[in-house]
């Protein structure tokens, strides 16, 4: 049996997770999950502006902090903090701790090769839209495929106690090790399903372990401590899902569930980089206090393209909000609303759409929301989005000045007017998988 | 009788690009032929209004008691083009929760 753990569901997920995770108890591998769809533009922004940045700065400190204890504990570290630029990202592993040994998986980025792909009659076209690359090529920002886990088991025969990767899906990290371990093959498309479902119960760290848990969730025990998941794998690729002793949140089948289906769609094709997961065919039983077992997941083979994560420039946008008290708050709010609209209008200023939202009426949950009958405040909140900077620019005078010019008491625009933000956007695609060429090096 | 869908199944929701998905897990095993029956695609549509300008596609779950269900075209452009305050879809399982569904008094 190996012990997996998730400490960082995301870029920006709580600190101390990792280091607690390190500490509190038991522990084979440790995943860190860095990279959302956009973020590789970000770091490929910032590389251009430094070659020696591109990568998760979260990480390189993280390891300085807890490089002693996993070098005594014989625990090692897999995380796709490589972004855009591994090797920078390996260095700096090495400036903060110089006896850890570092290997990275590279070829993932696929941004210098995009006109020798398209020239190959790789079309690349958007998974959702059907569009070719081909219409937005000249605005694309990042483009990386997700790698599998195989070449990261190969980093891990390589005896590197940390593994850096740059884009790959976020179960191969925690299926990796599974592959290392028990030597699972191309082939074994249950055992490579199982762990890819345990990857995909840990991915998000704290959300399977009490975190966004509808169930019961006020009496969830020390939300404040809240452990984050370690999976226990078999060799026979039945786990179980816990957390340290003494942890806050709680874990157990209802948990459990909502995680499976985060962030999912066809629950009979589950489509990664390694296999194609069936989650249909899981069986989940509680076993003890905040502990699940899981088996029977049953796989189908690897598709025979990669997914690709694109990035590009889509246009500029900004939201804007003004607050309005009681009496009539909504009615204010939705006066101030048709003033501004009005004024937009008669600049001439096109959009690609303006979005108005009544925070505290029915911002997130619209028609569903149940009514309000006059609530004492209501913050009127504005979006522009559209090609031409100058035009979502001019928008952001348009709300302040309603202090003064509009229906009685707005306030709530201490933090000035709004800001006007790019828009990059993501651009799935599939490639074949031959033309994907991932690869391994230890980094000195 | 009439009660709210909170009442036997609980739900979490998130996002792909422009889609949302809501997962609709029943409290009890029980309790999900009442989910196969009464929570529908058209019927989850219709709940949504103007914030689901796609179609919904249901898919079972049979072993988790589980439905999940995907919102085509729900978040306005989903993602960094969004302008709406939940852009990811995470507050799509709670809107759910308030879904009205007829349930047999022998049945819970």
């Amino acid at each position: 049996m190996i012990r997996i753990a998730n400490g960082q569901g995301f870029w920006g997920d709580w600190l101390e997770a990792p280091v607690r995770l390190v500490e509190q108890g038991p522990l084979d591998y440790l995943m860190l999950d860095y990279l959302a769809e956009v973020t590789m533009s970000i770091l490929q922004k910032q590389k251009a502006a430094d070659p020696a940045l591109g990568y998760a700065r979260d990480f390189p400190p993280l390891i300085g902090r807890i490089a002693k204890r996993i070098r005594e504990r014989h625990i090692r570290v897999l995380a796709n903090a490589g972004g855009v630029n591994a090797i920078a990202c390996a260095k700096e592993v090495l400036r903060l701790a110089p006896d850890i040994k570092v290997a990275v998986v590279l070829g993932d980025d696929i941004l210098p090769a995009l006109d020798a792909l398209l020239a190959a009659g790789h079309e690349m076209r958007n998974m959702d839209t059907g569009a070719p690359l081909s219409t937005i090529r000249d605005r694309i920002q990042s483009a990386n495929a997700y790698l599998g886990a195989f070449p990261i088991a190969e980093a891990l025969a390589t005896g590197a106690d940390v593994i850096i990767t740059g884009r790959c899906t976020d179960s191969a990290l925690a299926l990796a090790p599974m592959i290392h371990e028990f030597g699972w093959g191309p082939a074994d498309h249950d055992l490579l399903a199982a762990g890819t479902v345990a990857g995909h119960i840990i991915e998000c760290g704290a959300q399977c372990t009490g975190g966004n848990c509808q169930v019961d969730w006020q009496t969830i025990p020390e939300l404040a401590n809240i452990g984050f998941p370690i999976v226990e794998m078999e060799p026979d690729g039945s786990f179980a899902v816990t957390k340290h002793l003494g942890t806050g949140g709680r874990i157990n089948t209802a948990v459990v569930k909502e995680q499976l289906l985060y962030e999912i769609g066809d629950p009979c094709r589950y489509v990664m980089a390694d296999c194609i997961a069936d989650f249909t065919t899981i069986r989940l039983f509680d076993d003890g206090p905040d502990r699940v077992r899981c088996t029977g997941v049953r796989g189908e083979p690897a598709p025979s393209t990669l997914k690709l994560s694109m990035s590009y420039h889509y246009g500029w946008k900004a939201i804007g909000a003004l607050v309005f008290t009681w009496p009539q708050a909504l009615e204010k709010a939705k006066t101030a609303d048709r003033i501004v609209r009005s004024h937009l209008d008669q600049l001439g200023l096109r959009f690609e759409k303006i979005h108005t939202e009544y925070f505290g009426v029915n911002a997130c949950l619209g028609t569903a929301a149940p009514p309000v009958a006059d609530p004492p405040e209501v913050e009127l909140r504005i979006g522009v989005r559209g090609e031409d900077r100058k035009a979502v620019d001019r928008f952001t005078r348009e709300l302040i000045p309603l202090v003064l010019n509009g229906p009685p008491g707005a306030t709530g625009y201490g933090e000035g007017r709004p800001k006007v933000r790019e828009i990059v956007a993501y651009w799935p695609a599939l490639i074949p998988r031959e033309a994907i060429h991932p690869r391994v090096e230890v980094v000195e | 009788m009439k009660i709210p869908l909170s009442r036997i199944a609980h739900t979490r929701s998130g996002d792909k690009g422009d889609l949302s998905n809501i997962g609709v897990i029943a409290y009890k095993q029980e309790y999900y032929p009442i989910l196969l029956r009464e929570v529908t695609a058209d019927r989850v549509k219709a709940h949504f209004g103007d914030l689901v300008n796609g179609r919904v596609e249901r898919f079972e779950l049979p072993n988790l008691g589980a439905l999940n269900f995907l919102l085509y075209e729900a978040l306005d452009g989903g993602g960094t083009i969004s302008l709406r305050t939940d852009a990811q879809g995470k507050t799509h399982g709670a809107a759910l929760l308030s879904l009205e569904i007829e349930v047999g008094e022998d049945e819970l």
